[in-house]
């Protein structure tokens, strides 16, 4: 037995070298040549930092297009989902009324032009992209807002639409944080 | 065809294309036959030097699993003092505090059991030096325990009679040297230069496109987040697990992940028949638990991809299917599919909030936890399921009148008593948690927790009663994954399902390898017509009759309280 707890013990530490040394800083180490630097890839603007390229963003100005309702307010300090049901009350309410806003803030638009995307809160808060027919519903408003062409804003939305992976596997889905930055960038 | 659909076939082929070859190469490495990875030789001499260990030292089953047993306490009590006096070590650039005592008793339980249950959120509640030093480091060597605990079942049936059955710190480290490490290397790298962070730079803040002031969590999250899927860990960097952008920023990297937790359960069992020499048998387990996986899989698909029926009746578009605590890059399929393997697998990491499914697809993903052994965890998942099979070729062997043999071995009371008690267990400890807690609940809701029980549920009702039963249930499978709108971070829950999980974890680790190594080391019987045979079609079905008629008498009302009753409501 006391064998055992001096094995135990003497291998913990050799592997502790191994797995929380050796590993991790070389992984570190090269990942200083990634995009990010290791440090998450960071999107700037006149210099500054705006924002991060996989991190969603909050957005409520009509002139921008908005992302997805966030449950911890696309704070990237923490990350959760709302952990509602698809029974609960009190949620269903909170996406009616997520409906609502989304039909008087885009006229024209019908309830069933609303994709699920747009009215259910993500896994982590911090969802970076909504639908292609997410995008759809929001062209005319932000189009308005802006006073620019319908169809200079749905270029923009195709050009910073994501096909899937490989063209043939996974959902599609549009950057609402790149194509704001973009949208800024005409005027 | 649907690309999302395409998108999950390709993982699932993907996954079996790697992890069959793997499986014969683990079947070679743990044989010590050749294997093209013996330039690390000097490496694994060079730790068992260091070490004091002689692996030519042969073990029985009981030295086996008291080496095992010995050095889990020694990390048990290692990561408990860092845990709670985090705050003092250096190492944690974002000021977080140390846990409680009765936090760090249920989150070290937890990473040491496999288990990755989570009472704190990664950005907030632990040190880098934690994250790192405990809880990666946990990932790694409780994962190598589950491995090496199968390889000495393994050696039990190579042999016509083995009481000799290897080494356990050799098994041990070659899991680590051979398997886990390298494994973890490449995925590290392949998600850092995708988007994970791997760098040591504490928090940053920046100001939005808006002009909100932002702060964002970071740290080295791309090392853990390899091992917690190739290890069936679960326990992820930041609080949404793989949700979150930076644990899985891609389709691409879903796939990755998705492909890492899978391969090595799936490895262990073809691993097991090269290494017995027994191809056929382990096939025919192969077959049982794929069939299994799309049993629970196609029902759990079709629930998410038809999307929210109280939505459908607002009258908007769910084009795709239900998106509440879902990603857009990943989309319901990819999710679905997720829970399907995370569940089976007690993986546990999640892509979407499980709290959020389809109430049927709750009944899935518990149903899954419950079983626990189609592929299973890394070594463990196939250790339950040999469980099953000692009840199966028991009950077999009574229907024909014969005395029950497994490999050429009789099974007797022996080995009968303890596989019962192995299958009682789990059970017990889910339904008679899940009731306490309800009790708790009902009766003490003012008791003066950190959250008092009134305040535990995120949901109403049947719902409600759902996040309690999956929290049992997910402790006791090691599973990890949670319906996280439960308020699990007090004393209760904290004391309570430590208590499963150690139970859950350690138990069927002795049971099954104490049934094998008593059979190995009975006289071996030849086998002649009357041999019940346990790799045939018939034997096949006959054990997932076993597994289907277990579970469901054990937990269907449970289930029928909990989801069910909210599907049928709603």
């Amino acid at each position: 037995m006391k064998k055992y707890i001096i094995q135990s013990i003497r291998l913990t530490l050799v592997l502790l070298v191994l797995l929380c040394v050796v590993y991790p800083v070389s992984v570190a180490l090269i990942s200083k040549m990634s995009k990010g630097k290791g440090g998450g890839e960071k999107i700037t603007k006149n210099g500054k930092t705006v924002g991060y390229a996989l991190l969603g963003q909050s957005f409520t100005k009509p002139q921008y297009f908005w992302g997805r309702p966030s449950a911890v307010a696309y704070n990237a300090a923490g990350s959760a989902g709302s952990n509602k049901g698809p029974s609960n009350p009190d949620y269903l309410k909170e996406v009616q009324s997520r409906i609502d806003t989304l039909l008087k803030y885009n006229p024209g638009i019908k309830k069933s032009d609303i994709p699920a995307d747009m009215v259910t809160a993500s896994g982590s808060g911090l969802d970076p992209n909504i639908s292609e027919q997410g995008a759809a519903i929001q062209i005319r408003r932000v189009a308005a807002a802006r006073k620019i062409d319908v169809k200079k804003v749905k270029e923009l939305v195709a050009m910073n639409t994501l096909k899937p992976f490989m063209g043939v596997f996974g959902p599609s889905s549009v950057n609402v944080l790149k194509l704001n930055l973009a949208l800024d960038e005409l005027n | 065809m649907n690309t999302e659909l395409t998108g999950i076939i390709a993982t699932f082929l993907l996954t079996m294309v790697i992890a069959i070859p793997l499986g014969k190469y683990l079947a070679k490495v743990f044989a010590g036959e050749k294997v093209w990875t013996d330039f690390l030789k000097p490496l694994e001499t060079g730790i068992y030097k260091l070490s004091g260990i002689n692996v030519k030292e042969q073990m029985n089953w009981k030295q086996q699993l008291k080496a095992l047993l010995t050095i889990n306490v020694v990390w048990l009590v290692y990561g408990f003092f860092v845990l709670i006096f985090q705050n003092k070590l250096p190492f944690n650039p974002d000021g977080n505090p140390g846990m409680t005592p009765d936090l760090a008793f249920n989150t070290i339980i937890s990473f040491v059991a496999n288990c990755n249950l989570q009472h704190y959120s990664g950005e907030s509640g632990v040190s880098y030096l934690t994250q790192q030093y405990v809880l990666m480091f946990l990932q790694f060597v409780s994962a190598a325990t589950g491995i090496a605990a199968a390889v000495v079942f393994f050696k039990a049936f190579r042999d016509k009679t083995a009481t000799e059955l290897g080494n356990f710190w050799e098994f041990f480290v070659k899991s680590i040297t051979r398997l886990l490490l390298p494994l973890s290397f490449v995925m590290a790298l392949i998600l850092s230069f995708n988007g994970t962070p791997a760098s040591y730079e504490g928090k940053d803040q920046f100001i939005s496109l808006q002009g909100d002031t932002v702060h964002v969590s970071r740290g080295p999250a791309a090392q853990m987040i390899a091992i917690k899927h190739l290890g069936t860990n679960g326990g992820g960097y930041f609080g949404a697990n793989s949700a979150h952008p930076f644990e899985n920023p891609s389709y691409f990297t879903n796939m990755v992940e998705l492909i890492a937790q899978v391969i090595i359960p799936v490895a262990m069992v073809i691993a097991f028949g090269y290494f017995i020499r027994r191809k056929k048998l382990a096939w025919t387990i192969f077959g049982v638990m794929t069939i299994g996986l799309f049993m629970l899989l196609i029902p759990m698909l079709s629930s998410e991809l038809a999307g929210n029926p109280a939505l459908a009746k607002m009258g908007i578009s769910q084009g795709t299917g239900a998106m509440e605590g879902k990603e857009v890059r990943f989309g319901p399929a990819a999710s679905a599919y997720w829970a399907t393997v995370t569940t089976i697998i007690s993986t546990g990491s999640v892509n979407s909030m499980h709290d959020s499914s389809m109430s049927m697809s709750g009944t899935w993903q518990l149903l899954g936890m419950m079983i626990n052994s189609f592929y299973g965890g890394c070594g463990v998942g196939l250790l339950n399921y040999f469980i099953y099979l000692v009840v199966a070729v028991f009950i077999s062997g009574l229907m024909v009148g014969r005395t029950p043999e497994f490999l050429g071995h009789k099974v007797e009371a022996r080995e009968i008593k303890i596989a019962a008690i192995i299958t009682l267990l789990s059970p017990f400890l889910i339904l008679a948690g899940t009731a306490v807690a309800s009790y708790i609940f009902t009766n003490y809701g003012n008791a003066a927790w950190a959250v008092q029980p009134k305040n535990w549920l995120n949901n109403p009702g049947f719902h409600g009663f759902s996040e309690m039963l999956y929290e049992m249930t997910s402790s006791n499978a090691n599973n990890g994954s949670g319906f996280e709108g439960l308020g699990d971070n007090n004393m209760f829950w904290n004391l309570s399902t430590g208590i499963v999980i150690f139970l859950g974890r350690f138990l069927p680790i002795i049971g099954p390898v104490a049934i094998a190594g008593l059979l190995g080391a009975k006289k071996f019987i030849p086998e002649s017509a009357g041999t019940l045979k346990t790799d045939t079609k018939t034997f096949a079905l006959m054990t997932f009759a076993v597994i289907l008629v277990l579970n469901a008498l054990s937990y269907f009302p449970a289930l029928a309280l909990g989801p069910l009753a909210e599907y049928f409501t709603h």
